[in-house]
């Protein structure tokens, strides 16, 4: 049993009250799971509801097959209602430019997110949650990308930290991983000439954590900034299933290094084409996030429903 | 864009100055130290936090290889290191030990882990 301090003053009451409403040990905004802390992704869906804001993204992607190169500048935040649910909302401006046309830049289509978190294990570091995205039609610069038709988007995230394999493998346990499978439900079959099909959609993240290799594994003498990075290696892919287009996937491998701090974490990735239908070269992204609930506890850094 | 990456940014960095809330507690370091295999038992496990802690909220445990506490029970945070977490523990026969803590920092974020340190034959 673990020991429990003793001079329990009226502070501390206070305090078990609040922790009687939010337990510990079940839900935790940005991602805990037990001893297991999982970072915010770029590329891939994050697993846990959360109180996040990423402020911004920037996006440097490779050319497409047609030499096209699209600049995007993205901002999301993450929101729990309750301990359990959450919602997301996220735009970005984006710029694209195409061989021997001017550059067009514009905003792009709003999207937001309602998120369901199945479950979280802390025991075996795993968590599960469902999620169902709008990218709305008309909400954008259509010259700039934006579409004409809203996109619905359910997905299944999930997230499992190694820490739980044998202590006779200590390397292997800071690897965590976490994925989606989702698929993409246009409202509309097509617009102009150019089909919409349904799409099937799967990432990844594959993450080394110095932090919990230096925490839980064996204090190697990593100090800051090192002890606080995850290198990590994200992929993505998008396939088509239906209207003519099945098995022109595209998608990307995103090499890169998260530095997770108190009150914000930085991200960098290269961006590479996976598949000659997304492109050639190589682009980049970097991404500033803020963790709301750690700089703001007590007020939008809770629940919704602990507002008031 | 340069600009619009500089305003961005300044207001990201205001954004996060103005703040004077604390946050979750980490494990900065511990003594032993994590995954350490020392040659004689320690009088104390002692553990460094990234925050100031909640006394009444956090504690530790010290297992050995059979899940027996050998801990002597009394956890507790130095008034002069409110960041700080200690124990003291039995003599230690060789072999395996299982630290296993949770901490709740000032500003309630709770926080969990384990590891192990070694005593050498």
């Amino acid at each position: 049993m673990p020991s429990t301090l003793s001079n329990v003053g009226r502070a501390q009451l206070a305090l078990a009250a609040a922790l009687m409403i939010t337990p510990i040990g079940d839900t935790l905004a940005h991602g805990f799971a037990g001893e297991r802390f999982f970072p915010a992704t770029i590329l891939t869906d994050d697993p846990f509801v959360a109180d996040e804001i990423s402020l911004p993204q920037v996006s440097l992607n490779p050319p497409g097959p047609d030499g096209s190169q699209q600049t995007d500048i993205q901002i999301d935040l993450s929101k729990r209602v309750t301990s359990n649910f959450g919602f997301t909302i996220g735009d970005q401006w984006t710029r694209l430019r195409s061989p021997g046309l001017t550059s067009v830049g514009g905003l792009g289509p709003l999207q937001t997110g309602a998120q369901y978190q199945l479950f979280v294990d802390g025991q075996h570091q795993a968590l599960g949650l469902l999620g169902l995205n709008a990218t709305w039609g008309h909400t954008g610069r259509i010259e700039a990308g934006a579409p004409n038709f809203t996109t619905l988007s359910p997905s299944f995230n999930f997230g499992k930290g190694f820490g739980d394999i044998p202590r006779l493998l200590p390397y292997v346990r800071p690897l965590a991983i976490t994925g989606n499978l989702g698929f993409d439900f246009p409202t509309r079959a097509a617009s102009g000439s150019s089909s919409n099909p349904t799409t099937f959609n799967y990432a990844f993240a594959l993450e080394y954590s110095l932090p919990y290799l230096e925490c839980c594994v064996k204090d190697v003498g990593l100090r800051a900034p090192f002890n606080q990075m995850f290198p990590l290696v994200e992929v993505a892919f998008t396939t088509p299933i239906n209207r003519g287009l099945g098995g022109q996937t595209a998608g990307t491998i995103q090499p890169g290094i998260i530095w997770a701090g108190t009150y914000f974490q930085i991200g960098a990735e290269a961006i590479l084409p996976a598949t000659r239908l997304t492109g050639h070269g190589y682009g980049g992204v970097v991404q500033l996030h803020f963790y709301l609930d750690d700089l703001f506890p007590r007020t939008i850094g809770k629940p919704i429903s602990e507002w008031w | 864009m340069r600009g619009i990456l500089l305003a961005l940014a300044a207001g990201a960095a205001a954004f996060g100055v103005a703040s004077s809330a604390r946050a979750h507690a980490f494990l900065d370091h511990s003594s032993p130290a994590v995954g350490s295999s020392l040659s004689a038992s320690p009088p104390v496990v002692v553990l460094w936090f990234t925050q100031d802690l909640e006394p009444a909220f956090s504690g530790m445990t010290v297992t050995n290889e059979a899940g027996q506490q050998v801990d002597l029970g009394n956890a507790r945070i130095p008034g002069t290191s409110p960041a700080e977490l200690r124990i003291g523990v039995k003599p230690l026969a060789p072999g395996t030990y299982l630290v296993s803590w949770h901490v709740v920092s000032v500003d309630t974020h709770p926080s969990e882990g384990t590891f192990t340190f070694d005593i050498k034959p």
